[in-house]
Formats: C-alpha cells, sequence, structure tokens
C-alpha cells in the first residue's frame, strides 16, 4: 500500500521570486552589445569616409569597389577560400574515422588518444607553424635534412616545403582536426546502443547500421564540426602570417592586418570583412536546411550503454592510422619545440654534447615581458572562461527551449562573431572602445570583451548540440512538479550538461591562450599576452625563446584541463546513466 | 667740401640695408633661439628621483638580446630601478606608440627606434622632451644630435650583404647588390620588410635612391624569401635556411660570426646602406626621472662601450674604442643617409615594395 504524503507546507508556501525573466533579459541583452556593438561600428566604418574637406563621414561604396577590383584584395580572399575548403575536407576525411574508431570501436588505449587530440587542440595553430618551420623549412628543416642524410640528396634538394600554400594548408588542418573529431567523438559517444541493437536485430550488417543509424545520428555534429573548421581556418591569423608571408602570399587576415601597419586603413579592412560575413550566414542556412527539422535528441528518460565493434585483426591498420595522424600535429612539433628550446641554433638536433640551458635561462630571467605576459593570459583565460560559458549556457537554454521570443535572432547573435576575423573584430572592438563612455582600450578588459565574444559561438555550439542531445522531457517533468525554468536549467538540465559544461570552460580556456588574431590589435605593453609576445620573437627571429615560452604555456593549460576534470563533482570521462 | 645732405636715396640705402640685417639675423637667429638646453649630468638627485619612480618603460628597435642586457645591466648600476622592455621593429613601435597616444596611453619612458624619420613625426607632434647629457654634450659630434637635443644617436647601424659560409664558397659570394641578380641566387635570398623594421625602411629608400626600384622588381624575380626583422635575416643565414641575406642588421652577422656560426660579412660595391638609431624622451613619460637617468645612462662611455664589445654596433660617442676584427665606419663606402627623405617618402616606399614583392 503506497501513501501519498504532501509535501510539507512551509516547502511550498511563500512568495517565490522567479529570476528567470530578469535572467534571461539581462543575459540577451549582453550578448545583444557585446556582438552588435563592433559590428555595428565595422558597417559603419565599411560604408563611410572621412572627407578631407570637411572631415565628416560620408556614405561611400567606395570600398567594396575597390576590394572586388583591386587584384591585391581579391588574391587573398581567393587563397583564403581555397585554403579553408581544403584544411576543412582534409580534417574531416582524418577526424571522421578517427572519431568512429575511438568511440564506437573496441580500439585500445582510446583514454591516451583522446588526451593526444586534446594535446593537439591546446596548442596553438601558430606555435604549431613555428614547430613546422623548425621542420620543414626546404633547407634547414630537421626532416628535410634527415631526408637528405637518408638520400645522400644535394644540399639543394628538400622533400617538404612548408614555405608554401599546400604547406599552410597542411598546418591549418593539424590544428582544426581537434574541433571536428571532439564534436564528432562525442556525438557518437552519446549515441545509445539499443538504437543499433535494433538495427541489427532487425538484420543490418555492421556497415548498414553504421550508415543508416549512427551517420545520421552524428551528421548534425559532423556538420557543425566541418563548419567550425571551415571558418576556423578562414579567419586564422597567426600560421599565414608565418607562413605565407615568407613564401610571398596574402591571406585575407594577414592582408588585413597589413591595411592597419601605420598609416591604418580601417574602412578599407572592415569593407574586406563583410563578405567573409556575409558567407558565414550562408552556410549556417544551409546547415539548418539540411538538418531540417529532424529531432536528434537521443538522451531520453530511457537510454542503454553503446554497442562497441569489435575490430578483430583491422586494429593493427587502425592503430597505424591513429598513430600516423597524431605524430602530425602533436608529436613531430613537440619533438621540434624540445629540440629548439635546449639546442643553441633551433634547427641543429640536440645531443648530449651541444644542449644548453640558456634558452630557458633568457626566457625567464632576462627576457622582461615574460611574467608580465602569463600572468595576463591565465588571468584573462579564467575569466573568459567563466563568463563565456555562463553567457553560452544560458543563450543555448534559450534558444533550444525557444524560451523567449526572438530567440532565433539570439541564436544567429551567438553565432555570429564566427564569421569576423578575430583581427577585424579586434578592429570593431578598437573603434567601439576608443571612445567614451566606455574606454576600456589599454586595459585587460578589452581583450576579455574580445575573447568573449571570439570564443562564444563555438562554445555556443558545443553547448547546444549538447542541449539538442536532451530532451525536454526531463525538464518538463521537473516543471511539472513545479519547478521554475531557471530552477530546471540549475537542478536538472545543468548536471546533466555537466560533463559539456566543463569541456566548454576547457575548451575557452584553451581558446583564449592560443588565440592571437584579436590580441593583436588590441593589446598595448602592459596588457601583452603570451601569444602576442611569442609572436613578437617570432618576428625578430628568436626561436628558442619561442620554444622554451611555447612548452611552458602548453605545460601550465594542460595542468589546468587536467585539474579541472579531476576536481570532484566536475569530472568524470563521459556521460553514462549514473 | 660739401656737406653730405640726408638725401631719400640714402634713407633708401639705409632702410634697405636695415631689412637686410633684420631679415639676416632672423634667419641666422634661427638656430640661436633653438639653443640646446644646458648639459646634465648625472646627479644623486636625479638617481634618487629614479628610484622612487622605480621603473622605465623602454621601447626599443634593438635586438632582443642586447635590449635586455642592456636594460640588466642598468639595473645593475641603478638598482632599484626596473627596465622594461618592448621589443619589436622601429616601424611597428612606431605604429604601437602612435595608437597609444591616440588613445591617450602613456606607458613609454624612452623610446630607440633605427628610423631617425620618426623623430621629424615625433617633433611635429611636440611629443619629445628636450634633455641634453653632459657626455653627449662631450664627446658625441654635432650632427648626432637634434640642435634642441630631443633625440640623440645612440647607435649607428648598417645593412650589409652575409652570406653562409658552408653553402657559399667565398669566391662565389656575391659582392654587390648587383650580383644578387644573378640567376644562381634564385631561391636563396633572405630579406627583411620596410614595413616592420625601420634599418630597412632607410635600407631601401638608399638604394632605390642609388638602383633605382629597377632593382627591386629585378629583385623580386629571385624568389626571395621575405622575413619581418633585420635581426631575422642572419639568423636564417646562420640556421642555414638561405644561403644569402639581401639586407639586415650588420652588427648581428659580426656577432655571430664570432660565436662561431657559419656567416659572413659583405660590403657591398655599391655602398653600404646606413641608419642612425636615435633615442628620445617622451614628455609624457610616466617615469620621467628614470626616463632621463636612462637616457643619460644609455650614453655615456660606459653603456656605449658595451653597445660596442657586446652588441658589435657602432657607437656615436667619441672616447669608446673599437674591437679589432670589426671594419671601422671610416672604412666602409656608405650610402647617403636622409632621415627628411624617407619621411617624405615612407607611404610610398612601403606601398611599392608590398606591390613588388606582393607582401
Amino acid at each position: 500500500m503506497t501513501i501519498a504524503v504532501p509535501a510539507p507546507l512551509a516547502e511550498r508556501g511563500g512568495f517565490k521570486l522567479d529570476l528567470t525573466w530578469p535572467v534571461l533579459i539581462a543575459f540577451a541583452a549582453l550578448l545583444c552589445v557585446l556582438v552588435l556593438l563592433p559590428v555595428s561600428w565595422l558597417v559603419v566604418y565599411s560604408l563611410t569616409a572621412v572627407d578631407e574637406a570637411t572631415r565628416a563621414r560620408e556614405l561611400t561604396l567606395h570600398h567594396f569597389a575597390q576590394l572586388f577590383s583591386d587584384p591585391d584584395l581579391v588574391a587573398p580572399l581567393i587563397t583564403t577560400l581555397i585554403v579553408a575548403v581544403s584544411s576543412s575536407a582534409g580534417c574531416c576525411l582524418v577526424a571522421a574515422p578517427m572519431a568512429w574508431l575511438v568511440a564506437r570501436t573496441d580500439l585500445p588505449l582510446t583514454g591516451p588518444i583522446r588526451a593526444l587530440v586534446t594535446a593537439s587542440f591546446v596548442t596553438p595553430p601558430f606555435l604549431g607553424a613555428i614547430a613546422w618551420e623548425i621542420l620543414a623549412a626546404p633547407n634547414s628543416g630537421l626532416l628535410n635534412q634527415l631526408y637528405r642524410y637518408l638520400t645522400g640528396a644535394p644540399q639543394d634538394d628538400y622533400l617538404l616545403n612548408i614555405y608554401s600554400l599546400p604547406g599552410l594548408i597542411f598546418v591549418i588542418a593539424c590544428y582544426t582536426f581537434p574541433y571536428v573529431f571532439v564534436l564528432i567523438a562525442n556525438a557518437l559517444d552519446r549515441i545509445p546502443g539499443d538504437l543499433e541493437d535494433a538495427s541489427s536485430i532487425l538484420g543490418g550488417r555492421t556497415w548498414t547500421t553504421a550508415r543508416r543509424i549512427t551517420i545520421p545520428l552524428a551528421l548534425p555534429a559532423l556538420l557543425a564540426g566541418v563548419l567550425i573548421a571551415f571558418l576556423q581556418a578562414m579567419i586564422l591569423f597567426g600560421s599565414p602570417a608565418i607562413l605565407a608571408l615568407p613564401a610571398g602570399f596574402h591571406t585575407m587576415t594577414t592582408k588585413i592586418w597589413s591595411l592597419f601597419q601605420y598609416p591604418p586603413k580601417p574602412e578599407l579592412a572592415a569593407a574586406a570583412s563583410l563578405p567573409l560575413l556575409v558567407f558565414t550566414v550562408v552556410l549556417l542556412r544551409a546547415q539548418h536546411a539540411i538538418l531540417g527539422r529532424r529531432g536528434y535528441s537521443v538522451v531520453g528518460g530511457k537510454s542503454g550503454d553503446p554497442r562497441l565493434i569489435r575490430l578483430g585483426w583491422l586494429v593493427v591498420p587502425a592503430m597505424a592510422f591513429v598513430g600516423l595522424v597524431l605524430t602530425l600535429p602533436v608529436f613531430l612539433p613537440y619533438f621540434a619545440l624540445l629540440n629548439a628550446a635546449f639546442s643553441p641554433v633551433a634547427t641543429t638536433l640536440l645531443t648530449p654534447l651541444n644542449a644548453t640551458l640558456h634558452n630557458v635561462y633568457f626566457t625567464f630571467f632576462e627576457l622582461s615581458s615574460t611574467q608580465l605576459a602569463l600572468k595576463n593570459t591565465f588571468i584573462l583565460g579564467s575569466l573568459a572562461a567563466t563568463l563565456g560559458t555562463l553567457l553560452a549556457l544560458v543563450i543555448s537554454y534559450i534558444t533550444a527551449r525557444q524560451a523567449v521570443t526572438g530567440h532565433r535572432a539570439l541564436g544567429f547573435l551567438a553565432t555570429a562573431p564566427i564569421a569576423i576575423p578575430g583581427i577585424v573584430l579586434g578592429v570593431g572592438l578598437f573603434l567601439a572602445y576608443t571612445r567614451p563612455p566606455f574606454v576600456l582600450y589599454g586595459t585587460l578588459w578589452i581583450l576579455l570583451v574580445a575573447y568573449v565574444t571570439i570564443e562564444l559561438p563555438a562554445a555556443y555550439q558545443q553547448l547546444q548540440s549538447a542541449f539538442r542531445a536532451v530532451h525536454p522531457e526531463l525538464e518538463d517533468a521537473s516543471r511539472i512538479l513545479g519547478a521554475t525554468r531557471l530552477r530546471a536549467l540549475r537542478d536538472v538540465t545543468a548536471p546533466l550538461l555537466r560533463t559539456s559544461v566543463i569541456a566548454t570552460w576547457c575548451f575557452i580556456f584553451v581558446s583564449v591562450v592560443r588565440e592571437l588574431s584579436a590580441a593583436i590589435m588590441l593589446f598595448t605593453s602592459e596588457t601583452k599576452v603570451v601569444s602576442v609576445l611569442i609572436f613578437d620573437l617570432k618576428e625578430s627571429g628568436d626561436l628558442g625563446a619561442i620554444a622554451v615560452l611555447g612548452l611552458s604555456m602548453l605545460l601550465v593549460t594542460f595542468a589546468v584541463v587536467i585539474l579541472m576534470n579531476r576536481i570532484p563533482g566536475f569530472g568524470g570521462a563521459r556521460l553514462r546513466n549514473t | 667740401m660739401r656737406q653730405h645732405r640726408f638725401t631719400r636715396r640714402d634713407l633708401l640705402r639705409g632702410s634697405t640695408a636695415l631689412a637686410a640685417g633684420a631679415a639676416g639675423i632672423t634667419v641666422f637667429a634661427e638656430p640661436l633661439r633653438a639653443a640646446p638646453p644646458p648639459a646634465e649630468a648625472i646627479t644623486p638627485r636625479l638617481i634618487e628621483a629614479a628610484k622612487k619612480e622605480g621603473k622605465v618603460a623602454f621601447y626599443t628597435a634593438m635586438d632582443l638580446a642586447f635590449a635586455q642586457q642592456l636594460g640588466k645591466k642598468f639595473e645593475a648600476t641603478y638598482p632599484g630601478i626596473s627596465v622594461r622592455v618592448e621589443r619589436s621593429g622601429a616601424e611597428r613601435i612606431f605604429t604601437r606608440i602612435g595608437q597609444e597616444y591616440s588613445s591617450n596611453i602613456h606607458a613609454v619612458d624612452v623610446v630607440n627606434t633605427a628610423d631617425a624619420a620618426h623623430c621629424i613625426v615625433w617633433n611635429r607632434n611636440n611629443w619629445l622632451e628636450p634633455y641634453l647629457p653632459e657626455d653627449v654634450a662631450k664627446h658625441f659630434d654635432k650632427t648626432y644630435y637634434d640642435p634642441d637635443a630631443r633625440h640623440i644617436t645612440t647607435r649607428i647601424l648598417i645593412s650589409p650583404i652575409a652570406y653562409n659560409t658552408n653553402l657559399v664558397k667565398k669566391e662565389e659570394a656575391p659582392r654587390s647588390f648587383k650580383d644578387l641578380l644573378d640567376p644562381k641566387w634564385a631561391g636563396k635570398i633572405v630579406k627583411a620588410h620596410p614595413s616592420y623594421s625601420g634599418t630597412i625602411m632607410n635600407a631601401t629608400f638608399q638604394i632605390a635612391r642609388e638602383l633605382g626600384w629597377e632593382y627591386f622588381e629585378k629583385l623580386a624575380q629571385q624568389r626571395v624569401m621575405q622575413v619581418q626583422s633585420a635581426t631575422d635575416t642572419p639568423k636564417k643565414i646562420s640556421l642555414g635556411e638561405r644561403a644569402v641575406m639581401a639586407d639586415g642588421a650588420g652588427y648581428l652577422v659580426i656577432r655571430y660570426k664570432e660565436q662561431g656560426q657559419p656567416i659572413e660579412i659583405v660590403y657591398p660595391e655599391e655602398g653600404t646602406p646606413l641608419a642612425q638609431g636615435p633615442s628620445a624622451i617622451f614628455r609624457a613619460a610616466p617615469n620621467p626621472n628614470a626616463a632621463r637617468l636612462f637616457q643619460n645612462w644609455m650614453h655615456s662611455r660606459e653603456a656605449q662601450q658595451f653597445l660596442v664589445d657586446w652588441a658589435r654596433q657602432y657607437s656615436p660617442h667619441g672616447q669608446t674604442v673599437e674591437k679589432p676584427g670589426v671594419r671601422p665606419l671610416k672604412d666602409i663606402k656608405l650610402m647617403k643617409e636622409d632621415p627628411e627623405g624617407v619621411h617624405r617618402s615612407a607611404e610610398e616606399i612601403k606601398k611599392r615594395y608590398s606591390q613588388i614583392f606582393k607582401v
């Protein structure tokens, strides 16, 4: 016999303050200011010019005319598109099979493999580009030296030339493939086994199941990953600055940056960024059209364990493939950096005889900017990660649950910054925050705003696909029992999304540490960050200091990420039914 | 004897003479009016005031290793004052200072640039403070500092050719800029960029003046590797990445050669481009006393000798002793420097260079 016990009156009585609406509106307003302010300044600057005589701004389409007619501006645009398409295609070809192998098969060592992919993600692309320079510069590169040693080829011969378009595409693909891998692997993790079991019960073989169940379920994540990889490749600044300029060609981002060297031409740069924005909007609409209205929730109130596919003898080529893939962004570059850190000349192979601690000493005890840069970076990283995750969580809740009218516009706003190259966002912020009432230039705040704005889209995408996977029925159940929306979000949904939230925090932190393109526009000597310091060192050619600084940065970032994942109540490998 | 009457002609003659004299005085009075400030020595009071401020922000285009060493030496000489070195190419530093000042951020105390044209702009904006260290008044030739002592040449830079001795034999090495156009050097040359480096901005201006822009157009056909800093090209040579550098910091070539790196310097037959590296204090400096102390110390015999000994640069100080093994400035055929010309044509140089070299 069951007795229904009424809840004690004290809990239900009294006035409950429902903070849902104020909180949601406040976050929405913050998002609007964050995104619309710099974008509107960009639009203003691209459509106006300062009249020489009257010093007033006048409307003009001259900048756009120049943009599409000047070959100096058209060529970089085409180069950028080629780079973005090739590197995202390359990423997908590599990341999708690898994610499937790791998430859905009985491949051994999946833990270390995931960790190494994280390592590849944590490595800033510009640091990777520098490391690949040390490895594959045509005459001095370590790999080319090895090639000449093994084949006896003459001094002028080389196997790999990193200062070229394929070289740039390769390096960019190396450091954007983690995005695709993580998104697909997470999605595949969440697919419960009963759907695939049902398919095999009905007679489907492994490949049929994969084709008709697994892949469609992973499609949103795959598309999101491709989109992010494409856009990241399009807006990267560090790698092209390091590899394309010596080779004699510009990409859009380096061209925009060069437009800011004295005397600056912000109008032209603003005009140059608007086509990229339009292009991204088109891509996002296309993604929406492909996915349509199909629901992809797989974590309902009822789930099963995922079924792992047995590889058998295929495990050998699979491991070889995974190993090869991981060598390129992780093992080889880290080796090159270690070599450069402890060797007197970066491209001389390290031996016990010539090892030196001079570079380490120089970086930490002589270089006066080191301490300041490290401090700034980690303050900014933590602050931006916390604020960004919070903002992304609330905004993705609003759009996933359609809680506020105009949520579609909010969703668009949250993803809009992804289309603006970091360097141009830097300019927009510069234009917006060097005038009253908010004069933030010269402080860490402007960098914080820049970082949160830049990382918001990716964080939002991550949390949104996590939300999509959690069926509303769980929150509905709690709301039926009397919880407000906010309470349901806090007590029911957030714990389910805990892993995603922590992952997003770490993601933003790592992205902030590796972000260069906006920082290079907004920093001043007091607010320097490590990425800018490394870039400065690269321009003057101090490879030893770069290697030491880069390796220390990596070490500390790894430490933070591991720590966050180990804190009790926070971490946990992946979501399982608990 | 006729009485000389004061005629209208006399009046005309007299007033003309008077007017001419007045005009002459006005013209020649220009430098007189702009007399340099009194020479200042390093006094205990200055040191005390500087120590109270405790730090100095030094924006410089010197190569990083030397800039940090200089800072450390200053800190050792005057404990309690820390030097924060902000190092980048001279053109980049110029842009950054401009950006900071236009947003009312006054972070820089002392600047050392490799492009004297920057001082012309800063003077015009009235950003620099006149300050004449005693050593400069006594031992520097007057051509090395502004009449108002608003900027003082701290070092003299040359931009020679250099080559990697492992990759190029001495007999085959290029001996002039024209030699670099030989097809055998295609794909083997590394060069720095005038939009980043003040030394290279000056070198580009001087080479364009002597050899014409057609020279650069032909050089661009050689598939030159384009780096940014004049301090990067010697590094690329000693890495072995390219065989020949078309321009770069001569002092680094000498320094690396003495360290045993496989690099050798070549003074081009047409003349070696020259750039003076002036330093200045900013009026709005956040640490004015520390700035003065640093500027004073940087031009003292001790620091200048350190410049010669450690950095292997050329010093304008009359009492420094050249190290043997370095060819003295007077023995090198130099191209003529022209800061005014650079100031007028800097934008055009950058634009034309980008068009020719595509980056």
